[in-house]
């Protein structure tokens, strides 16, 4: 369907198209099964300037938005989740210095991400704060001139392999949801160490790890917005990034359903390809029509985004809801459209079947995803009678 | 450092069709691309730039759509692009085309001119080495490795059939590739912006101070009689077996036939 997207938005997607095909899916499977880093592809991107996407001119950027960012995701999305991820989880950890640092840390940061020297991971859950940000253990203590951080963060996205690590953590617990800061720690501050890298079940060319901190001690600027903003600084951030978890969602969905009819029109059983009979199109016309509806979706809502929008929580929630939805149901049709073959690992579709169930966990979970759109509607309700 | 990459739009010939009855290339409707071994000739030249300093310059001859081959190779990172166009040109072959671009260098001058080894479509590589003669510079084919390049000389590697050749030589130099030398970039949104605005400069005969007898089928004395597909042979058989039992019964049948 044409989305009406303007010249630029199309060479856009076009490009990340290109490198999804001639150089993503040709290392996918590798990477899926050694889990290792996708530095060659990170370094591709680079060069395309796709880092800079939604980073200002200013800073070395392009000026682009949050439609742009989930036009070069879904196009990443459909050829491996795990490139996508590490791709995403960069904007996800930008997102606290682009919307809340100053300027100095705006000038210090931004150029190197935009050129895509410099990775990024966003770092706000813990062991026992997952859904539950508020049971964030790891504490930032003032002292002189410097805080001190401790306490370790978990299945962190990007870890080790970032360079630059923008964390939550808690300033002073008494004041409760009031009691957080954001902070940027770069790799290799003493005191900063990682811990193991997770073995996953999906995602694996991504790097999920503990980040440990141990009497770190970080230059007193190094706050990204003002002391006590920590949850603001973290729910902003996600309401900007979790469109972009929507369109990992369309793109993997793409990825597979494009798989499910390349193989329903070539596999032959009862003398006809299996594309020919009723109980394959109408899965086949379901998937279509819910990676559309999707699409539409996540467009819309990024669009809205793009528009200065100020609360965009229940639509962003909405999208990620939607979407991931869709990409664990097309995944799942895909793999049994393509029946024992789907289910091996010659064919793509396991492993999209694999990388997308993290979608409906990671940013949100989804049952968290309706209590924000939830209670973004008993706010909407309680003003009209 | 000024630096000339000579590019050459073929059609892509993944999507190639052969009308049966003239056995010719149908033409219509198949995209044009950059000739394959062209593209690892632009990430030699922006490599060096990119070393060396300098500007990069994308030349190709050829009807005016040939244009978009040139804004490619801008969305890559070249600095500018030069297309040849004159109806005069028309049906040049390797010796009229070499003739032709060595006068549009003469007229941009440049201290190293890459091609790529051959084209996809005509596959002679015969361009290469005969644009360096018109110019009377040298020239090294098949370049697998770049080794140094300083203000006056460049050592590469020259790919042979059982090893390499290390070769040291002054500049200006013209050198084409093989596909072992880089793996060419992906295109930059930097550079598909620049590419989309980007003005093309357009070369005629006159601007280049050719002479018309040299020019297009005119110029050219290579004249193409007849295209044709080779017939395929049905009679052939594939020998099975150890390689002492295949030479049995080799020897024995071309006995048979009467070849030994």
């Amino acid at each position: 369907m044409d989305y009406f997207l303007s010249e630029e938005q199309s060479m856009i997607r076009d490009l990340a198209r290109q490198i999804a095909e001639e150089k993503i899916v040709p290392v996918r499977a590798e990477l899926d099964e050694t889990g290792e880093f996708p530095w060659d592809i990170m370094k591709v991107l680079a060069q395309s300037d796709l880092f800079g996407l939604f980073i200002p001119e200013e800073y070395g950027g392009l000026g682009k938005g949050c439609l742009e960012l989930c036009l070069a995701v879904e196009e990443l999305s459909t050829a491996c989740l795990g490139v996508s991820t590490t791709y995403a989880a960069n904007a996800l950890g930008t997102y606290p210095i682009l919307l809340f640092g100053d300027d100095d840390q705006k000038k210090k940061y931004l150029p190197d991400i935009a050129a895509g020297k410099r990775l990024v991971a966003f770092g706000l859950t813990e062991a026992n704060a997952g859904s539950d940000a508020g049971g964030i253990q790891t504490t930032a203590k003032i002292e002189g001139n410097e805080f001190v951080l401790n306490g370790t963060k978990q299945w962190i996205t990007n870890g080790g392999e970032a360079e630059i690590y923008t964390i939550i953590a808690i300033t002073d617990r008494s004041k409760g949801p009031r009691g957080a800061s954001a902070f940027v720690v770069e790799k290799g501050t003493p005191g900063f160490s990682f811990g193991k890298k997770e073995n996953k079940m999906g995602i694996r060319a991504s790097s999920t790890t503990e980040l440990i901190f141990d009497n770190c001690r970080i230059p007193k600027e190094n706050i990204i917005g003002k002391e006590g903003m920590g949850f603001i600084v973290a729910m902003k951030t996600l309401d900007n990034s979790r469109t972009g978890v929507g369109a990992q969602g369309v793109g993997v969905a793409q990825g597979a359903f494009e798989e499910a009819v390349r193989f329903a029109k070539q596999r032959i059983q009862f003398g006809h390809p299996v594309i020919t009979f009723q109980a394959i199109q109408h899965m086949l016309a379901d998937m279509a029509t819910s990676i559309e509806a999707a699409r539409a979706l996540v467009y819309a809502v990024a669009r809205f985004i793009d528009s200065g929008a100020k609360d965009v929580s229940k639509e962003s929630a909405i999208s990620k809801l939607y979407a991931t939805d869709v990409a664990m149901k097309v995944t799942t049709d895909a793999v049994q459209i393509m029946g024992g073959s789907g289910y091996m690992k010659e064919y793509p579709v396991e492993k999209m079947m694999r990388d997308a169930k993290i979608l409906q966990i990671y940013e949100g979970t989804n049952q968290i995803q309706r209590n924000v759109i939830g209670q973004a509607l008993i706010k909407e309700f309680a003003k009209k009678k | 450092m000024k630096i000339i990459i000579c590019i050459k739009q073929v059609p892509d010939t993944s999507e190639v069709r052969i009308n049966p009855e003239t056995n010719t290339l149908i033409r219509e409707g198949v995209p044009g691309i950059i000739n394959p071994y062209d593209m690892h000739a632009i990430e030699a030249g922006l490599q060096i730039k990119d070393k060396a300093g300098g500007t990069v310059t994308a030349l190709t001859m050829g009807p005016p759509q040939a244009e978009t081959a040139l804004r490619e190779a801008i969305s890559m990172g070249v600095d500018e692009g030069v297309l040849l166009t004159d109806r005069a040109f028309a049906g040049s072959d390797t010796w009229a085309t070499a003739y032709t671009l060595a006068k549009a260098i003469e007229h941009l001058g440049a201290d190293i001119i890459i091609c790529g080894k051959q084209a996809i479509d005509g596959d002679t590589a015969q361009v290469g080495p005969e644009l360096a003669e018109f110019l009377d510079i040298p020239h090294i084919a098949y370049v697998r490795n770049i080794d140094d390049i300083k203000e006056d000389r460049i050592i590469v590697q020259r790919l042979m059939d059982d090893g390499f050749d290390v070769i040291e030589s002054s500049l200006p130099v013209l050198f084409t590739v093989v596909r072992e030398l880089n793996i060419p970039r992906m295109p930059s949104l930097k550079g598909k912006m620049a590419a989309k605005k980007a003005a093309i400069k357009k070369l005629t005969a006159s601007d280049i101070n050719a002479d018309e007898n040299d020019l297009g089928l005119k110029g050219s004395p290579t004249q193409v009689r007849n295209i044709f597909a080779p017939e395929a042979k049905k009679d052939r058989r594939i020998l099975e077996g150890t390689a002492e039992q295949k030479v049995e019964v080799l020897v024995n049948e071309l006995m048979r036939l009467k070849c030994l």
